[in-house]
């Protein structure tokens, strides 16, 4: 029988390697081979990424309509006869380039546990009650402005296998499209304050402090609706292509 | 601006992202239509249950414009309504069987001569871009790279119209991964 793996070796490696990272930068994203989150050791390449030649495809991308997302998408707890259990949220936010201009007309989807941390998916098994008024998955086109709305119900904290008593902090996952293919993000918001963020693996691959902060949504008084929802507030900055790309047409 | 960091997509994507007919860019007998299939491996040589694709490319004539219509609502209760049969969107996004198997039904994209893949998978931090080349012909970038290299990104022709292509995450057969900047 191997030891089983304790939240404290977990810990003791993201120290290890926010040390590093303190030394060296950090960086936007997580490296892909993350040793902390086990599951990235044998899903991350080996060699160094190739800098094509020419991207004339990547640098554009597809794009979506008004007949792709029906307004109710966006609404996460008007998709069943009943209401969902859990605390209404609302979160909105924009979509931006690293030059802060809006990503218009695009694709926003997410997907959530439910307020009692689970999904409704065949694979996850923790024996928290399924809530037969929530599915947990949205989507909205962003307006002229890049923004983005979703209103549905605060996710709970889940328990999953990398370690022993390991929890995932609540977090709602981000699907973005930019204008470019090489824009693409897929990534996850999480809640501010939340006491499990230290010992998440997966929160933690971001080991650049500021970066993390970049992943964790803003209590927004103003956008909390009386007697109904509590506003919380996230923007969204799309990674690369560089704008040398964009305008040499690389 | 400093970027949103990526986090993996997770395993529970499932029921999120993937459509009916993400993977058909065009219906069954459309003229020109090929098949492109395969597998994705992790460093172990396993299939990976739990990765999803997604593709990008131009139509047959090289346009890169894109169409919506990928993936449709029903407005009337909100059910995927899926393609309409005529659009080419050049949009796909298929989630691997569990044997890591998947397919794609599209036409040779005109212009560069390639299909962008993206890679997203449960233990993958941030995705991975590659290419799907139906000829080791004619391209810049097949043209830099050492000859194992190049092969990782050209489709194997497995008869008429249907290409194998598959995908490697880690160790020998590495797929090559591109760096957009
Ligand atoms: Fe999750």
């Amino acid at each position: 029988m191997p030891e089983p793996l304790t939240q404290e070796t977990i810990s003791r490696e993201i120290a290890e390697l926010h040390e590093l990272a303190a030394k060296a930068g950090g960086g936007d994203h997580p490296s892909r081979d993350y040793p902390p989150y086990r599951s990235s050791g044998l899903r991350h390449p080996h060699r160094p990424l190739v800098a094509p030649p020419e991207a004339y495809t990547e640098l554009r991308g597809p794009v979506f309509g008004v007949a792709d997302v029906t307004p109710l998408d966006a609404d996460l707890t008007r998709q069943h006869a009943g209401e969902p259990l859990g605390e209404r949220i609302t979160v909105t936010g924009r979509v931006v380039d690293r030059d802060g201009r809006p990503v218009r007309g695009q694709l926003v989807e997410v997907w959530q546990a439910n307020a009692s941390g689970r999904y409704p998916h065949q694979r996850d098994q923790h024996p928290a009650p399924l809530d037969p008024n929530f599915t947990g998955t949205g989507r909205c086109l962003t307006d002229a402005d890049g923004r983005y709305a979703f209103t549905t119900i605060k996710p709970g904290a889940y328990p999953w296998k990398n370690h022993v008593n390991a929890w995932r902090p609540a977090h709602i996952h981000f699907s973005v499209f930019g204008t470019a293919f090489a824009q693409r993000l897929v990534t996850q918001m999480y809640f501010p304050g939340d006491p499990l963020f230290p010992y998440d693996p997966i929160l933690q691959s971001v080991t650049d402090d500021k970066a993390r902060e970049r992943l964790v949504a803003a209590y927004d008084h103003e956008s909390s609706r009386p007697e109904w929802s509590l506003g919380y507030r996230w923007d969204i900055v799309l990674d690369g292509p560089s704008a040398t790309w964009m305008e040499e047409g690389r | 601006m400093r970027p949103t960091p990526s986090q993996t997509v997770g395993p529970f994507y499932g029921y999120a992202l993937p459509f009916r007919g993400g993977g058909d860019l065009v219906p069954p007998g459309h003229p020109g239509a090929i098949s492109v299939h395969g597998y994705v491996y992790d460093g172990a040589g396993a299939p990976i249950p739990d990765a999803l694709l997604e593709f990008w490319q131009a139509d047959e004539s090289g346009n890169l414009d894109g169409r919506p219509g990928s993936m449709r609502r029903d407005e009337v209760d909100g059910s995927f309504a899926g393609r309409d049969g005529v659009t080419f969107t050049g949009f796909g996004r298929v989630a691997t069987d569990l044997d890591g198997h998947w397919a794609l039904r599209t036409v040779r994209p005109g212009g560069a001569p390639y299909i962008a893949v993206c890679v997203f998978a449960r233990g993958l931090l941030h995705h991975l871009y590659t290419r799907v080349y139906l000829e080791d012909a004619g391209d810049a970038l097949l043209a830099s790279l050492p000859g194992d290299r190049r092969a990782t990104l050209v489709a194997a022709p497995e008869r008429d119209g249907v290409y194998r292509f598959d995908i490697r995450l880690q160790g020998e057969g590495e797929t090559v991964f591109l760096d957009l900047g």
